[in-house]
């Protein structure tokens, strides 16, 4: 079985969000960039597939400027076997990602394709969705435990009301939770392994996929600001201020 | 051309949020019709149809529908969608799931979790985990956008009577079975719409400890939630995370105890009318956003609140 893992380049989940004066996006420049935290999940669980020997190949491909590289470079560090890396400049949106993961599914011809749930930039929980829609592949978004049966997946889901268990057929789509597992780090022997590990690069525009943006950022603003609010003393002071200030108990 | 409405249910009731949903489609165009597709599910169907605000109800049963199957619902909602402007539903994980299967196969670049409706192509929605905002144009023909449940109120639910009109079932998609579903039954609030969530973090330190969260919210009529680093730890199911890729709750009260306040959770809380952190470190986040911070160890804290809400003559439900 060969695994597909798409993974993202993000601002890292530990910066402070500064948006740009000029209202058109946030600052990025000096700014430190990861994975995308479920993507890693996403990386971990393939190559723990492949270790426990149900998974021939772990892929692992980004879409995105030069530098997304860096986050294939770092799945091959923890266990990916190759690497592509789909070379696009400017905003993505989830539809034109999906459109290019499709073709690359169309080459690659794997019997799964695994992601992150969201990406922790737009927010927008879409890709995967999306591409099992153009694969009319099942989809297992949401996953928090994967068993891996014969030509099938038995997928455990994290639904608003408690968890949810389905069952799909192989070649399928899975977008992974951040308690599916514990991402491994990389040892600096296997940083240094990686290093010869093959990384393929595609021009987009050979792949024959429209990615222009359909939606338009009209303006990035701050979020209101909070009040700031007070410390109290103790317990009674607290209960006393949510009954007679506050009004809410 | 009208919007249509893509109703939440469980088969025997609407889920809350469809009713916040019909909300925002009605603000995006007053001719809001809505289709729910279920198995036994009539009379879901019919509160949907008692909405005033929903005009038209389309319904459709079949055994496949029975488990809100994405790969099986999205066939029934594209084959609709020539005759709408909008799709609408919630962004909780009904719509996340099933709405970009719509979407692609319309071809077109959904706008996830909006929170306020600009004009019927711009919508304003958080990006980075709400630490910015972004007003978003579509320039799509077709738009498929899901709403914050908890940034729109809630619309009538009596007083109308829309028709209800069956439509085809479509095929059934073969590669995905439903296996079983674990709900967590609580006779406390909902998370999501309740008036007071009481939320413990990873300084509960144990699951055990989480009754003194459960005394306190049942005194108060709360919901329970939790931070990421509880529910990672095995203190409470994932069904009560706050947070970015948990729920967005957004009471009138909001109990932080032993939350830190990583961005992450701030994402799911922030909005709260009030906010109280009771934690022991003075410098942790959540103070920044709290109305009322309590500096306490709340081994001492919360058997002291419980005390101190006993003594109350009455107490808001």
């Amino acid at each position: 079985m060969k695994i597909l893992v798409a993974v993202k380049r993000v601002i890292d989940y530990n910066v402070q969000i500064r948006v740009k004066e000029d209202g058109t996006g946030v600052v990025t420049d000096n700014v430190k960039m990861s994975t995308n935290p479920p993507d890693d999940n996403a990386i971990e669980e393939a190559v723990k597939i492949k270790e426990a020997g149900k998974a021939t190949e772990v892929v692992a491909i980004t879409v995105g400027e030069e530098k997304a590289q860096e986050t294939v470079r770092k799945a091959l560090a923890v266990g990916a076997d190759r690497g592509i890396h789909v070379k696009v400049d400017g905003i993505l949106e989830p539809l034109a990602v999906s459109k290019i993961l499709q073709k690359i599914v169309d080459k690659e011809k794997p019997d799964l394709v695994f992601m992150g749930k969201q990406a922790i930039d737009d927010d927008c929980n879409q890709t995967g969705q999306m591409l099992s829609a153009l694969l009319n592949w099942p989809q297992a978004t949401f996953a928090s435990k994967i068993d891996v049966k014969e030509n099938k997946l038995e997928v455990t889901r994290e639904i608003d009301e408690g968890l949810e268990t389905i069952e799909i057929n192989v070649p399928a789509i899975v977008t992974c939770d951040l308690r599916l597992n514990e991402p491994r780090y990389a040892s600096l022997p296997n940083i240094m392994k990686a290093k010869k590990k093959p990384i393929e690069e595609i021009a987009a525009s050979d792949l024959g996929v429209d990615v222009s943006p359909r939606l338009e950022q009209l303006k990035v603003e701050e979020p209101p600001k909070r009040k700031a609010g007070i410390k109290v003393a103790n317990v009674a002071e607290l209960v006393q201020k949510l009954k007679n200030e506050a009004k809410v108990i | 051309m009208a919007v249509l409405l893509i109703a939440e249910h469980n088969n025997k009731e609407l889920r809350p949020f469809t009713l916040n949903a019909a909300t925002a489609a009605s603000q995006i165009d007053a001719d809001v019709h809505a289709v729910i597709i279920g198995q036994n599910s009539a009379e879901a169907a019919k509160q949907l149809s008692e909405l005033p605000v929903v005009k038209k109800v389309l319904s459709v049963e079949g055994a496949h529908y029975e488990n809100f199957t994405a790969e099986n619902f999205a066939p029934v909602i594209v084959k609709l969608a020539e005759n709408y402007s909008h799709i609408i539903c919630s962004a909780n994980t009904f719509g996340k799931n099933l709405m970009p299967r719509i979407a692609a196969h319309l071809d077109t670049s959904q706008v996830s979790d909006i929170i306020k409706v600009i004009s019927p192509d711009t919508f304003l929605r958080p990006i980075y985990a709400g630490n910015a905002f972004a007003t978003i144009k579509s320039n799509d023909a077709k738009k498929c956008v899901t709403i914050r449940p908890t940034s729109f109120d809630p619309c009538e639910s009596t007083g109308g009577s829309a028709v209800i009109e069956k439509i085809d079932s479509s095929e059934e998609f073969s590669n995905t079975k439903f296996i079983k579903r674990e709900e967590i039954k609580s006779d406390r609030p909902e998370l999501g719409t309740a008036r007071i969530v009481v939320s413990g973090g990873r300084g509960m330190q144990s699951g055990d400890n989480f009754k003194l969260i459960t005394e306190i919210a049942d005194k108060l009529g709360a919901a329970i939630g939790a931070s990421r680093a509880a529910v990672d730890a095995g203190y409470i199911s994932n069904d009560h995370q706050v947070g970015q890729t948990g729920k967005v709750v957004v009471p009138d009260l909001y109990i932080a105890v032993g939350i830190s306040g990583a961005i992450q959770h701030l994402a799911g809380m922030k909005e709260s009318k009030v906010i109280v952190a009771i934690n022991k470190d003075g410098e942790a986040p959540i103070f920044s956003v709290a109305d009322y911070g309590l500096e306490a160890d709340l081994f001492e804290a919360l058997p002291q609140f419980m005390e101190e809400l006993n003594k109350l003559n009455t107490i808001q439900k």
